[in-house]
């Protein structure tokens, strides 16, 4: 079921500032696409803007086209509520309901979605947890607070909630930045075993993460401070790590960043 | 300093003689115990008439307050000559008079919070957020007044219970709006956004995330408004007038309320009443902490799981 994402031309804008310039990109589905670059050169913007997340800021928009499959996110038609049942997201910090158990949390996207088939939310709760390999740890205290988990569980947590929405596409946006590297470990694993079912965009400031886990990378990279972040170059990920073509991707992946 | 520039330039030792005694040192241990001393004693000044009133009302009040018709009886019949009779009608008139006011002044307060949080953006936020500023400072004899003009000089009611509640409303409002604006903040924006990434509207996040999220918070700054508005006496003076009997119905009659029978009692100057101001006080008092204490309870309860 997963989709293809497909950019044109697009421009994202938080007011006047122009935050991200001039991107085009084809995302394969059942892929796992890396987003690469330094801070503040957009790569986080234009994730959210593949679930139309950066309309919660105020200012937020976009000049451009996203298609998914053969449906433009941003045509006047469009919900961006829906859009983000259908293009799910992971975040930085690892954030379950605090008022929440565990099995709550999970079934929060179904129940908060008027789904009230409560064998459906249960199937769904457990589906979820055993697809973000959370089940065997957490299946004894689903009643338990979500809040109680440790970091690499309550990210894992997260994922559950997010895929137990089905959407088509995740993005994940650092999910392993807060996380221990065994933590980090297990979610890499996990990244890896999603992608049979789901597009996956992974931003991250770990190159050895992209490498291991993307099938794809792309280098973003801004001028100067208060310019718009662009897309240097994207490829498959042996290219970029080996032989890539652009010199500032080069610099970049090789440390020598200026 | 000579012995040091003998050769070791390095930092931590230089670090560590600026560790060894000087002359300065006496005094700043002086200054220090000086401070303590002021910080000390103006917490003892702040506590004193604190625990003086609880002392003094408990000592005076709590004589009556044992005795079951205290709770159960009105003052019918009572004059303040003879002692007797309770203060059920004062009690039930202050708790029905802050449950109107609770009633209407509890979801405009948490919607107006709303508004200023999650919709914070525009021009109506700011005028809200204005008129709360100006309200937080309203007199609470001006609240009065303006009942007395609006209510019962233009739309032509007359006094009540109800006429009471609506000027206890205008003090009570920013008060829940200030606390539920706080609260709201306090929830974490990535909350709003796990929920928003769910494809959850946002009036739903509100209503099934935010608000339960900030439920504790948003109860005890309910409940602390009420415990302000219950001592409130200005608003009963100008538009209820006392009754000695039980009266229930908040929109018609004299209706009496804990303020107004410790006014009323106060005015006679025989032993009797004046037992009866002081048992007041202290009920008034007591029915204050019970929602203090029940807001911490509840707080306890429903706060976020840990």
């Amino acid at each position: 079921m997963a989709k293809r994402i497909d950019v044109k031309d697009l421009n994202v804008y938080y007011g006047n500032f122009k935050a991200v310039e001039d991107v085009s990109m084809t995302v394969e589905p059942r892929s796992v696409t890396a987003f690469i670059g330094p801070s503040g050169c957009g790569k986080s913007t234009f994730l959210r803007t593949l679930n139309r997340m950066h309309e919660v800021i105020p200012g937020g928009r976009v000049e451009g086209s996203v298609m998914l499959d053969e449906e433009d996110l941003y045509s006047a038609k469009v919900d961006p509520v829906s859009v983000r049942r259908t293009v799910g997201m992971v975040f930085q910090r690892p954030n379950p309901f605090p008022t929440m158990s565990i099995f709550d949390n999970v079934a929060a996207g179904l129940r908060l979605n008027g789904v009230k088939n409560r064998k459906v939310v249960t199937e769904t709760v457990e589906k979820s947890l055993r697809g973000a390999n959370l089940w065997n740890e957490v299946k004894d205290r689903l009643d338990k607070p979500g809040a109680g988990l440790s970091g690499g569980q309550q990210q894992r947590l997260c994922i559950a909630r997010a895929i137990a929405v089905q959407p088509e596409v995740m993005l994940m946006d650092e999910p392993c930045s807060a996380l221990d590297p065994i933590s980090t470990l297990a979610i890499e694993d996990l990244i890896v075993s999603l992608k049979d079912e789901f597009t996956i965009v992974i931003v991250t400031h770990n190159m050895q993460q992209a490498a291991r886990v993307s099938d794809r990378t792309a280098f973003f990279n801004l001028a100067a401070t208060g310019k718009p972040g662009r897309l240097i170059e994207i490829d498959d990920t042996a290219t970029i790590f080996s032989n890539p073509v652009q010199k500032a991707t080069e610099d970049y992946i090789s440390g020598r960043f200026g | 300093m000579s012995a040091l520039d003998t050769g070791h330039q390095t930092g931590p030792l230089q670090r560590a003689s600026s560790l060894a005694p000087s002359q300065g040192l006496a005094g700043r241990a002086a200054r220090n115990t000086v401070a303590t001393v002021v910080v000390v004693l103006a917490f003892v000044i702040a506590v004193i008439p604190l625990v003086w009133i609880i002392l003094t009302v408990l000592q005076k009040g709590a004589a009556l307050l044992p005795d079951a018709s205290w709770w159960l009886n009105s003052q019918r019949g009572i004059t303040p000559r003879i002692a007797g009779g309770g203060a059920y009608h004062a009690i039930i008139g202050t708790i029905l008079q802050a449950l109107a006011t609770a009633v209407i002044a509890v979801p405009i307060g948490i919607f107006a919070a709303i508004l200023l949080v999650e919709y914070s953006a525009g021009r109506l936020a700011r005028v809200v957020s204005f008129t709360v500023d100006i309200l937080s400072g309203l007199p609470s004899i001006v609240a009065a007044l303006f009942i007395y003009a609006f209510w019962i000089t233009t739309l032509g009611f007359s006094r009540s219970g109800f006429a009471v509640s609506l000027a206890l409303v205008l003090l009570m409002i920013p008060v829940v709006v200030r606390s539920t604006e706080e609260m709201l903040k306090l929830v974490p924006n990535e909350l709003r956004e796990a929920s928003f990434a769910l494809g959850v509207p946002k009036w739903k996040t509100i209503v099934r995330i935010v608000l339960p999220t900030a439920f504790s918070g948003i109860v005890t700054g309910v409940l602390l408004g009420l415990a302000r508005i219950m001592g409130e006496t200005a608003p009963l003076l100008i538009l209820v007038g006392y009754s000695q009997s039980i009266n229930t119905n908040l929109f018609s009659g004299n209706m009496a309320a804990l303020p107004l029978m410790i006014n009323n009692d106060r005015q006679q100057a025989l032993e009797p009443a004046v037992e009866r101001v002081w048992a007041a006080a202290l009920t008034l008092v007591l029915l204050v902490l019970v929602l203090n204490i029940a807001g911490r309870l509840i707080a306890r309860f429903s706060s976020v799981k840990k």
